[in-house]
């Protein structure tokens, strides 16, 4: 009897493939009939960040060769379509009377290659009333010009609307020993999938189909049918390989919704991919918070109190950035943290930008990023070493549900185990030791410590639960059919390990299927590090369901009470206890069961609730005092996910988590000049992080398993994220803490170090 | 991203490129490695017309012993340079240099000329070979000649060069065991310096220029003199940004990158005295 596989460093099946003949993304489906003789959409963009529009003309750029069609929005007839969460922010798919950001779609063109489409979005003539861009968060909040008029300000979403109660000012810390207020940046970034947004779109017999690089199929379909007065049964989306989505791709597009149209009016399949520039301008941008942070507490390190006023950034539309503040930012503004009282208000705030999503982490890091920012000021204050102020107010191991003054419920919770891991891995004693005797030597390289810990949510938006659906083939293979939808993570090896416990079907013998909204109708995609815990324990359930009724069918076969059936999971036979010579496989059995409808079992399964993954992070940074340059030494990860499916698949998650968290903290950052141009929209302006800026990232094990689902499982892709970005900037301000600075906002870049040094007195 | 239209012709030696390049004027551009042009065309801040690809003209790509220089064909790669033992042998400033320009698929197609010709103060070599007191041999309609590196960079992506002539060749004086350094500042590994400093010091001779310091590489002469009167390197460094006219951008304010040059300057010589 083998052990289980669950637990094992599997390696991941799905990169052969990618390794070898590589992936078939959305711009590679050139052997697709259905999409024989598509032509190909260009949107010609808004050139200017605020404007009305006075005329657009488009005769010239439809006289260029090869144009097929050219389309404003009043020739498609296109109206305002109201925002989910606020209906007086309204816009059209394309552009029609105002702009909003650099980059907002105005005109499609349909042509018969994509360079023609490029030559001829250049001929595109607008003419526009230019308004003030106020890209900047803190200008639109007060300005008096109102981006959407309708809402008469550039606040659009605010916690005490919302009936939350508002923050009470400075009396709030009456009684407080010690009180520190910071203004913290959390910087707009861009999500940068490699492969950017693209779709193809082809009607066939009356339905729409459409492939897209999405991170939910089934939510893309809705709104892509909502978008197109169609029924969801008339739309099919497919999705190909997906080059990556940080949640950039949770939600479908204008450019995308408009094209079944597009195709319709032309009576052709159509494909549109958009370039890289587009790509930075118009995929949704993630974080762009502004933090107002009063932390008070005794002079022996309790904090007492904790107030926060975010600002959150949407961007120039109602996406789901607007949100993030006051229900993701706002319930974990605790943190780990046992601290009596908080108050917490947030205001989401129209701006001149491209619109702002959930990037990875969506909110929970920002919250992070403040509560770790605050205690190492008020360590800072006290004197006191970082780590011993988080000790001294972390909350203590618990294992029953436990809700902070906020009103959040955590499932279950180690935080000073993580913290005592990571600090011993970090070798911590050691490590200031090093600093003091840099600090006495006044070397020109400084080095800087930073500790942070960390609690987020996963799995924490609807459906709670997910569907899944096991078949097995007459040949004894199982193709299994799940909701959720990779793009990197390693579903089909994880879905196969799930499967392959149950079943005993060997994992090369088990398929994935995914992101075809015919073959799997109902899902919630992959986001929010929902996957594991909500897909996969549907997959292990329904797998397990499967085993049961063969037991049934063979019980029938072998003539046996189905009670005394075994399966032997090393062979994928079933025999009856005590009897293995007469057996039936998987094979025999689904062809056995194909009267009834063949061997299979589908299921929406739920959870009880979200799960809360934390952990503690250690970076260790060198900091050049003379040039301000930070190089990232190391960086120490104690993510606890609970009970580990893959560690394989958990490291993976944690590296690409940590880049991107790191990248943030020290060189990440979306700018926009005076005039709201972006000056940051291609990767050699943009700071993307390479393998050469990464240090060595130390990952160390912590399980501890939740009650919430079966599998005792929590989610990853997001934590390193969350863990490390704080702890990377605390190491770059606690490099230089010994000549007096306090803060530096992020991106930490070499001339913001600088300047800190620089303006100190 | 994507180039505005354009004719595509292949030369096959220098002649035909000039000749072909005459016929056109200013609507023609050579087209090297393609990687300051292209990323130009891509973002239509280049149109031109025509490019003449002289990428194959294969009898320009050379790294020889010229005795008191080495001779270099201007089609050489980047890579070729890194890997050069000549050139590791007898200018070791230049070979490591180019193992800084960019990332690996960067310095395979990128070449020696064109990074010249492009005059691009932010680029790595025309600043290293300024600082070597190379001399640049351009081929014309009506023969050759030759122009000091000094003599060269003219304005933001301006050379002496004419439209229809051809850099052929990048002649370096052998560095004759001076002590060198090339300090490269910049976000990540594969990006452009916001500023550089490539240098060599033998005794009291020394020569220090700045990459993106200015609209046109920088000769930092009065850090070269400096040296040449006897001044420490502290004091020789605090000149590092007299000839130098910076400007502000995203990554750097104009006072910031007089400071780095300051500092980087200083730590080049360091390292060149040793
Ligand atoms: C991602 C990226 C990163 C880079 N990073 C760096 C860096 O860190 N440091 C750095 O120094 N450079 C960097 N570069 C630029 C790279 O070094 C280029 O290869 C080089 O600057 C130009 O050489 P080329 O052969 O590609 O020229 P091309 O792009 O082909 O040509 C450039 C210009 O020179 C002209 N030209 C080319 N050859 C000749 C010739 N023989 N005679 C006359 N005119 C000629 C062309 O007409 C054109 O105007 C980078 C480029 C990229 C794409």
């Amino acid at each position: 009897m083998g052990g289980s596989i669950l637990g094992n460093r599997v390696l991941r099946k799905e990169d052969p493939k990618f390794l070898t003949v590589g992936g078939k993304y959305v711009d590679d489906l050139l052997d697709e009939s259905l999409l024989a003789g598509a032509l190909h959409v260009t949107y010609a963009r808004s050139t200017v960040a605020h404007g009305n529009i006075r005329s657009i003309d488009t005769s010239d750029a439809a006289s260029m060769p090869g144009i097929v069609a050219v389309f404003t929005g009043a020739d498609l007839g296109l109206t305002p379509q109201p925002a989910t969460f606020n209906p007086m922010v309204a816009r059209s798919a394309l552009a029609m009377d105002k702009v909003r950001y650099v980059g907002e779609p105005i005109v499609a063109i349909i042509s018969e290659t994509r360079e023609q489409g490029e030559d001829a979005a250049e001929m595109v003539i607008v003419d526009y009333d230019i308004l003030e861009a106020l890209t900047d968060i803190e200008k639109a909040l007060t300005s008096s010009i109102h981006i959407y008029e309708s809402c008469g300000s550039n606040a659009v979403f605010d916690t005490t609307a919302l009936g939350m109660p508002d923050n009470t000012g400075d009396a709030f810390f009456e009684g407080c020993e010690v009180v520190v207020k910071q203004r913290v940046l959390n910087q707009r970034v861009a999500p940068c999938p490699l492969e950017v947004r693209g779709a193809a779109v082809a009607w066939v017999d009356g339905r729409l189909y459409q492939w897209l690089s999405t991170q939910h199929a089934q939510g893309a379909r809705d709104s892509i049918a909502a978008a197109n007065g169609l029924e969801a049964s008339q739309v099919r989306v497919i999705t190909p390989d997906v080059g990556g989505g940080f949640g950039a791709k949770i939600g479908s597009y204008p450019e995308e919704q408009l094209l079944g149209r597009l195709s319709k009016e032309v009576g052709k399949p159509l494909r549109w991919r958009e370039t890289r520039s587009e790509s930075m301008m118009a995929l949704g941008h993630g974080r762009a918070q502004v933090q107002y942070l009063t932390i008070g507490g005794t002079r022996d390190g309790h904090v007492t109190a904790y107030q926060m006023h975010v600002l959150q950034d949407c961007g120039a539309w109602f996406d789901m950035g607007a949100i993030l503040a006051p229900f993701m930012t706002r319930p974990m503004s605790s943190g780990v943290y046992a601290i009596p009282k908080i108050e917490c208000r947030t205001t989401s705030v129209i701006t001149n930008t491209t619109p702002v999503v959930a990037y990875r982490g969506a909110g929970r890091p920002e919250a992070t990023a403040a509560i770790e920012r605050a205690m190492d000021l008020f360590a800072a204050e006290i004197g006191m070493d970082a780590a011993e102020v988080r000790r001294k107010n972390l909350i203590p191991k618990f294992d029953e549900p436990h809700t902070t003054v906020i009103g959040q419920t955590y499932d279950v919770g180690d935080y000073e185990v993580a913290l005592d891991k990571a600090l011993t891995a970090a070798n911590y004693k050691d490590l200031r030791a090093e600093q003091a005797r840099r600090r006495s030597a006044v070397d020109v390289k400084q080095l800087g410590i930073g500790v942070s810990v960390y609690v987020e949510i996963t799995g924490g938006v609807p459906p709670m639960g997910e569907t899944a659906k096991v078949e097995i083939t007459d040949d004894g293979r199982a193709v299994v059919y799940t909701g959720t939808s990779p793009h990197g993570q390693g579903h089909a090896t994880a879905w196969s390990m799930l499967t392959s416990e149950q079943t005993g079907i060997p994992m090369d013998n088990i398929e994935l299927v995914w992101g075809d909204t015919d073959l799997v109708p109902s899902g919630g995609g992959t986001m929010g590090s929902r996957s594991l815990q909500q897909g996969g324990v549907a997959v292990f359930k329904v797998a397990g369901q499967v085993v049961d009724k063969a037991k049934a069918v063979a019980a029938r076969l072998l003539e046996a009470n189905e009670e005394d059936i075994v399966l032997d999971r090393d062979r994928g036979a079933f025999h009856v206890a005590g009897t293995p010579a007469v057996a039936k496989t998987w094979a025999e059995l689904a062809v056995a069961s194909k009267a009834e409808g063949g061997l299979k079992h589908e299921e929406m399964h739920s959870v009880s609730g979200a799960t809360f993954p934390f952990g503690a992070h250690v970076s260790v940074v060198e900091v050049d005092t003379e040039t301000g340059k930070v190089s990232l030494l190391k960086q120490i990860a104690c993510d606890d996910a609970g009970k580990v499916l893959n560690p394989l698949l958990l490291d993976g998650q944690i590296h690409g988590g940590v880049a991107q968290g790191a990248a943030q903290a020290l060189l990440e950052e979306v700018r926009y000049d005076a005039d709201g141009n972006p000056v940051t929209s291609n990767l050699a302006d943009y700071a993307f992080i390479s393998a050469a800026e990464m240090p060595d990232i130390q990952v160390v094990h912590m399980e501890t398993p939740t009650f919430v689902n079966p599998l005792g499982v929590k989610g990853i892709g997001e934590s390193g994220t969350i863990g490390s970005t704080p702890a990377v900037q605390s190491a770059v301000v606690d490099a230089l803490a010994h000549l007096g600075i306090r803060h530096i906002d992020m991106p930490c870049t070499p001339m913001r170090v600088w300047e800190a040094l620089h303006g100190r007195k | 991203m994507i180039p505005a239209p354009f004719d595509y012709k292949r030369a096959s030696s220098a002649a035909e490129a000039i000749s072909i390049v005459s016929q056109y004027g200013d609507d023609a551009k050579f087209l090297a490695g393609g990687h300051s042009l292209l990323p130009l065309m891509k973002l239509r801040l280049a149109q031109p017309a025509v490019l003449v690809d002289i990428a194959r003209v294969n009898d320009l790509s050379y790294i020889r012993d010229a005795g008191d220089h080495i001779a270099i064909g201007a089609l050489t790669r980047h890579t070729e340079l890194e890997r050069s033992s000549l050139l590791q042998q007898h200018i070791p400033l230049l070979s490591h240099a180019a193992s800084h320009v960019g990332d690996p698929q960067v310095r395979h197609r990128g070449t020696l000329g064109g990074s010249i010709a492009h005059a691009d103060p932010a680029s790595d070599l025309p600043a290293t070979t300024l600082a070597l007191g190379a001399t640049y041999v351009a081929q014309g309609p009506n023969g050759t000649r030759q122009i000091a590196a000094s003599d060269f960079y003219k304005g933001f992506l301006e050379s002496a060069l004419s439209a229809d002539e051809m850099l052929t060749e990048i002649r370096v004086p052998k560095m004759d065991g001076a002590g060198w350094s090339f300090q490269k500042f910049n976000r990540r590994a594969q990006d452009w310096a916001i500023v550089g400093v490539a240098a060599w010091r033998k005794g009291s001779n020394a020569g220090v220029a700045l990459v993106n310091m200015g609209s046109t590489p920088i000769l930092a002469s009065s850090v070269n003199q400096a040296i040449a009167q006897g001044a420490s390197v502290e004091d020789a460094a605090r000149l590092a940004s007299s000839e130098a006219e910076p400007q502000d951008d995203m990554n750097a304010s104009a006072d910031y990158r007089r400071h780095l040059a300051s500092v980087l300057v200083r730590r080049a010589l360091e390292q060149s005295s040793r």
